[in-house]
């Protein structure tokens, strides 16, 4: 269980006649095993702030984040790192496989970081879900927006976290594929009790989600579904 | 896999990986050329003043007063006072023995020719078997010490040969105002008897020396009935240079407290070995010829000191150049570090793996600017001192020690980068 308790975050720097920007407004939030939550919003509205705060990667300006009651922004480096790995998947926004690794080593990345052996086996039924099988020994340089895309959401997916977060996961992809991934990300809700947390533009998403907010200068809103 | 990643990185920014080589090779170069002339030079100017001769001269107590007040050395008439040719193995057996290169005794008589005209001869070791006390052996004599002598015809004489004790060395101005060719035979009077000796040598010296005879010491004792005494002895030694201390106990060493005086004895100063050799023969004066000794000292400290500053200086360098090139190669792998830290790599482990990479390039780069340093080495041997570089192993851990040290210097401020780096500022889409 993920919770954001009174959150916010400034970022320091000139615009206009304050020194800082508040990209969060002070918020709380809660992701609950097996759920699938949708946050929409526009570009520059914070939802990337806010997910990054989420998945432990980004200190709040003011307020905690509990993983299962820890404030992991008041662990050590060595902790922090092992909660990522462990129970926080991200997959960005920005393209995020290593070059130097092939597709199935950046998807076995994770696991073997902290010497686990990572299953091969998952790692290709993952892939192949997401119609990227034929990619596993290929090297990210050659690799198109959305097969890089489908190869981290694979990663995470591998990651075999309790929670995931995922950044604009159809970024880059076409109608087809986007029904695929969020048919999978549902499915890592329901079958694998994981909690799922969207950031996207991708209105689909609605479909699958259990909560949904909205989001706008910082702000957010529950959005009533069904 | 971390292996791979580093192979993969080292591969993927090979450029930048071969200009970090190239740093660190051109600084352990430079260390390496620096630090081996510095050694090797000290020796080389070492052997340079044992070249040039004694630098300790050993005389009686009382014939070194007169001789220095009324200039008269030479004159045997007023050398009454002697010292004993037994005693010069006892030389090598000083504290500072093993830096008693050479020396050679001297005794010098005025002799007479068939055509009634007079010369000086100096009686002096060559190459004279010495069995020690301690059980060693040695061969010494003048012909070490007169290095620059030009044989001109001839030979050196060998005391070990057979029929050297009837041989004399003539100077070239000598042996030309008498027409003496090598191989000739000449009588010779002394106040004591009459010898026939062969020419075995002529020499050019460059000096007085050139108007008279050399022949063995054995042979000017028998000429002046002198058995066992010797008016002189040269040693040539190798010395520390002298300083504050040094210059203190050569007034006065009982002026010294205890334990400078120890200090002072244990070190190879020209004065404390003076001293030492004064303590085992008879009734002697030892001196140093000073200007050899001090000037060879303050130049040989000032090239090494200019030698460590050219090694500090390129190590600064390099230390800027490693610095500059791993913390550009850190800014273009930032987007791959802040990944690796939001899958849950720790800091260190990622330092880590940046430092292998670094420390496999520096461990090339040594490689290569150890060999590169040896050649500047041997370059820097012939071009300046006309002769090879010994290369001193010592050196090589040294030089490992000091590149490590500046590799690491080098790479702080990247490792302080990596731990910096927020991976949500990378992450960030678009950025
Ligand atoms: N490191 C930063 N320093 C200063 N301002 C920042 C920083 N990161 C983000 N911002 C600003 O915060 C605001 C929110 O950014 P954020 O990336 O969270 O938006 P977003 O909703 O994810 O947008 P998009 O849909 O385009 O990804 C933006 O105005 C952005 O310029
Ligand atoms: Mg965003």
């Amino acid at each position: 269980m993920l919770k954001a308790e009174n959150i916010k975050k400034r970022y320091f720097q000139n615009r206009g006649e304050a020194n800082y920007f508040e990209a969060v407004k002070e918020l709380s939030l809660t992701l609950a095993p097996g759920t699938v939550s949708v946050l929409m919003g526009r570009s520059g509205s914070g939802k990337t702030t806010l997910l990054h705060m989420l998945s432990g990667l980004l200190a709040p300006t003011e307020g905690r984040v509990l993983l299962d009651g820890t404030d992991i922004y008041a662990l050590p480096d060595k902790e922090l790192s092992e909660k990522r790995n462990r129970f926080l998947a991200v997959v960005p926004q920005a393209r995020s496989l290593l070059d130097t690794l092939t597709v199935m080593e950046n998807i076995l990345l994770p696991a073997r970081l902290y010497g686990r052996v990572g299953s091969e086996e998952a790692a290709r039924t993952f892939m192949q879900a997401l119609g990227i099988g034929h990619l596993k020994d290929a090297f990210p340089r050659g690799l198109s927006g959305g097969e890089l895309r489908r190869a981290a959401i694979a990663r995470s997916l591998c990651q075999d976290t309790p929670i995931l977060l995922c950044d604009e996961p159809t970024g880059d992809l076409d109608d087809e594929n986007t029904a695929i991934v969020l048919d999978i990300l549902l499915k890592a809700a329901k079958e694998q009790g994981k909690a799922v947390f969207l950031a996207t533009h991708e209105s689909e998403a609605l479909k699958i989600a259990d909560a949904a907010y909205k989001m706008d200068g910082g702000r957010i809103e529950d959005i009533l579904i069904n | 896999m971390l292996f791979r990643m580093i192979r993969g990185v080292l591969f993927h920014q090979r450029g930048k990986m071969l200009l970090i080589a190239f740093t660190i090779a051109l600084g352990a170069s430079l260390a390496t050329a620096m630090l081996n002339v510095m050694w090797d030079v000290g020796d080389k100017v070492n052997k340079e003043l044992k070249n040039y001769g004694a630098n300790i001269t050993v005389k009686p107590k009382d014939s070194s007063l007169l001789s220095d007040i009324y200039d008269v050395g030479g004159e045997e008439e007023l050398n009454t006072a002697y010292l004993r040719e037994d005693e010069l193995g006892k030389l090598k057996t000083i504290f500072w023995a093993f830096n008693i290169v050479d020396f050679t005794p001297f005794l010098d008589a005025r002799v007479t020719l068939p055509d009634n005209s007079t010369v000086k001869i100096n009686g002096t070791w060559f190459g004279h078997h010495l069995d020690l006390p301690t059980g060693e052996s040695l061969d010494a004599g003048i012909t070490g010490m007169r290095s620059w002598w030009d044989i001109v015809d001839g030979k050196w004489l060998d005391e070990k040969e057979e029929g050297a004790e009837r041989e004399v060395m003539a100077g070239t101005l000598l042996a030309q105002s008498m027409g003496w060719q090598v191989g000739d035979t000449v009588l010779l009077s002394g106040s004591h008897g009459t010898r026939e000796v062969t020419i075995a040598g002529i020499f050019d010296a460059g000096g007085d020396e050139d108007e008279q005879l050399y022949a063995p010491l054995d042979l000017v004792q028998e000429l002046t009935d002198r058995e066992n005494k010797v008016s002189s002895i040269e040693v040539s030694a190798l010395t520390t240079p002298d300083n504050e201390l040094a210059r203190r106990a050569a007034r006065n060493p009982a002026a010294l407290s205890s334990r400078d005086y120890e200090t002072w004895y244990c070190t190879a100063y020209v004065s404390a070995i003076c001293y030492q050799i004064q303590e085992v023969i008879t009734g002697s004066v030892a001196s140093a010829v000073r200007q050899v000794a001090e000037s060879e000292g303050n130049i040989l400290d000032k090239t090494q000191l200019l030698m460590v500053l050219i090694t500090i200086l390129s190590l600064i360098g390099s230390a800027l150049g490693i610095s500059n090139l791993v913390t550009a190669s850190i800014m273009e792998r930032s987007q791959e570090i802040g990944l690796l830290k939001a899958i849950g790599a720790r800091d260190y482990s990622i330092t880590g793996v940046v430092m292998a990479q670094i420390l496999i390039t520096a461990l090339a780069g040594f490689a290569v600017g150890y060999i590169m340093g040896f050649g500047f080495a041997q370059l820097i041997g012939h071009s300046v001192f006309g002769s090879a570089i010994e290369m001193k192993a010592r050196v090589v851990p040294i030089v490992a020690g000091l590149i490590a040290l500046v590799t690491l210097a080098g790479s702080l401020p990247a490792i302080r980068m990596v731990l910096r780096l927020r991976p949500a500022e990378v992450l960030h889409g678009g950025r």
